[in-house]
């Protein structure tokens, strides 16, 4: 799936964008952040706080528990400040 | 039901918006807020928006979506910028009109709430000293402002 970030979680990770693959048993936009946090130090920066997260699928806002399975694009940002 | 809802980089003319709207006779009440970006005691130069173009186009829709919802409008207008907005410049721009003026505050404060926490965009601050900018933090009085729109009625978003 595409995975995209956003202000702070974007300049963590170093990337705006990229193709991921987690495995299987990465059910949940949770797990996925657990995963993430994993994947290296930049990933671990972004998402020490998980409660800082926003996550959002097929571009709809989601919270923690939502499966993944059939999303085509992810994305993690931090609260937003629009407006 | 006229619709207007745009994301872009360039600085809007209100007037000139609203003027395009075309209303008819049976609108009574037009409320339009201005978003402006403060300058924070002199200290703030610019923020730099960051968006999420496509979900932000699809996210500001099921707002206003939901405030045709609750009130009989005659039309919403939602512009917010993105990229780099000097201090004193519009950020963002609303309208509602309707029949009666009750109707019209209510609608575009409640798109207002619900831009600010639920539109994907990010401020950046740069500041006139040229330091490092810092990501605008979310505010609790934010969320407590959409709260409220929940609490008064079942809210589809």
């Amino acid at each position: 799936m595409k995975a995209r970030y956003f202000a702070w979680v974007r300049e963590r990770i170093g990337l705006a964008e990229e193709d991921i693959a987690p495995p299987a048993s990465v059910k949940t936009i949770a797990d996925l952040i657990a995963w993430q946090q994993r994947r290296g130090e930049n990933y671990a920066a972004a998402f020490a706080n998980a409660g800082a997260i926003r996550a959002a699928l097929d571009r709809q806002h989601v919270k923690a528990g939502a499966p993944i399975a059939a999303a085509s694009e992810v994305a993690f940002f931090p609260p937003m400040t629009g407006g | 039901m006229r619709r207007v809802l745009r994301v872009q980089t360039k600085a809007f003319d209100a007037s000139a918006e609203i003027a395009a709207l075309g209303l008819g006779a049976e609108t009574g009440a037009l409320v339009t807020f201005t978003g402006l970006c403060r300058d924070d005691g002199g200290t703030l130069a610019a923020l730099e928006i960051e968006g999420y173009p496509e979900m932000a186009e699809a996210e500001i829709g099921r707002v206003a979506a939901e405030a045709e919802r609750r009130w009989p409008l005659d039309a919403i207008l939602v512009i917010h910028r993105t990229g780099m907005i000097a201090a004193g410049e519009a950020i963002v721009l609303v309208a509602t009109a309707s029949a009666h003026r009750g109707e019209a505050f209510d609608a575009a404060e409640f798109l207002m709430d619900y831009l600010k926490t639920r539109a994907p965009f990010w401020k950046k601050a740069h500041r006139r000293d040229g330091s490092a900018g810092d990501w605008v933090a979310a505010k609790e009085d934010d969320e407590a402002a959409v709260a409220r729109w929940v609490s008064s009625k079942p809210t589809a978003l």
